[in-house]
């Protein structure tokens, strides 16, 4: 199972700036890498992460292997209404992950 | 005449060479105009409005933290579209590119990168007008990404 953190206030006034951080638990094998044999590694990579706010796509990353382990991603949004975000991962070998928060927005 | 010394010498030579390609700085570089080639097209790239930081002496390549802010109102009219950041030595010179919109409120990412040597980092910002706007830090490396394979 794939393990993933969003952290965002739970409440924000309408029109605020929200700032969101992500963080995913994953590897990023790069595909450079090699074993003591000189076999190469594989690339194993998380390749997007999409952010959708009520249905509506707000933010989008394309990922490549020079971000590092455990990708960090950190964006911000409007607060617009109340709702829910919704956070995907999708990646090489089939990887992916999904993650949704609520918030209030008074 | 050639003795067994300098045989050795000269096939020592030649294996060396066939690990890398002899230019590889080169190729690295054609390699970062042309994916900003790709972002870009043939428009111009302005330096300006875009802050991208980054440690410039960096202990330990594979995690380093950067921050990308571009001044923009991120109003309906006049946003960013994009962000894209390249470094200049690594074996690809892609790091990340996201998409934004008027919704994002404020034009500012964060993430951690790996850096794998001594070079460039760019960040390059596309706005709704068309215009490309970047920011370019030299970075000091002392402990590479992708060589240190206990450190991962």
């Amino acid at each position: 199972m794939a393990r993933v953190v969003v952290n965002l206030p739970a409440e924000a006034k309408k029109g605020e700036v929200i700032e969101i951080r992500t963080l995913a638990g994953h590897a990023m094998e790069t595909g450079f890498r090699r074993t003591q044999l000189g076999e190469l590694i594989p690339r194993d990579i998380i390749r997007s992460l999409v952010c959708t706010y009520n249905g509506v796509e707000v933010f989008r990353a394309e990922l490549h292997p020079a971000v590092a382990a455990n990708p960090l991603v950190t964006f911000t949004t409007v607060a617009t209404e109340s709702g829910t975000l919704e956070f995907r991962w999708t990646g090489d070998n089939g990887y992916s992950a999904s993650h949704t928060a609520s918030i209030k927005v008074v | 005449m050639i003795t067994r010394r300098v045989f050795l010498l000269f096939s020592a030579a030649s294996a060396a060479h066939a690990q890398l390609p002899p230019n590889i700085g080169e190729l690295r570089k054609q390699a970062l105009d042309e994916a900003i080639r790709k972002v870009v097209g043939g428009a111009e790239v302005r330096a300006g409005k875009v802050k991208l930081d980054i440690p410039p002496l960096i202990d330990n390549g594979n995690t380093v933290p950067l921050s990308v802010e571009v001044e923009s109102p991120m109003s309906a009219a006049d946003h960013v579209k994009a962000i894209h950041v390249f470094t200049e030595r690594n074996p690809q010179p892609y790091v990340l590119s996201v998409q934004l919109g008027p919704r994002a409120g404020r034009a500012r990412i964060a993430t951690r990168a790996r850096i794998g040597d001594t070079g460039a980092v760019i960040a390059i910002a596309q706005m709704s007008d068309g215009s490309f706007w970047s920011d370019t830090v030299k970075v000091i490396v002392t402990l590479s990404a992708c060589l240190e394979e206990g450190l991962i």
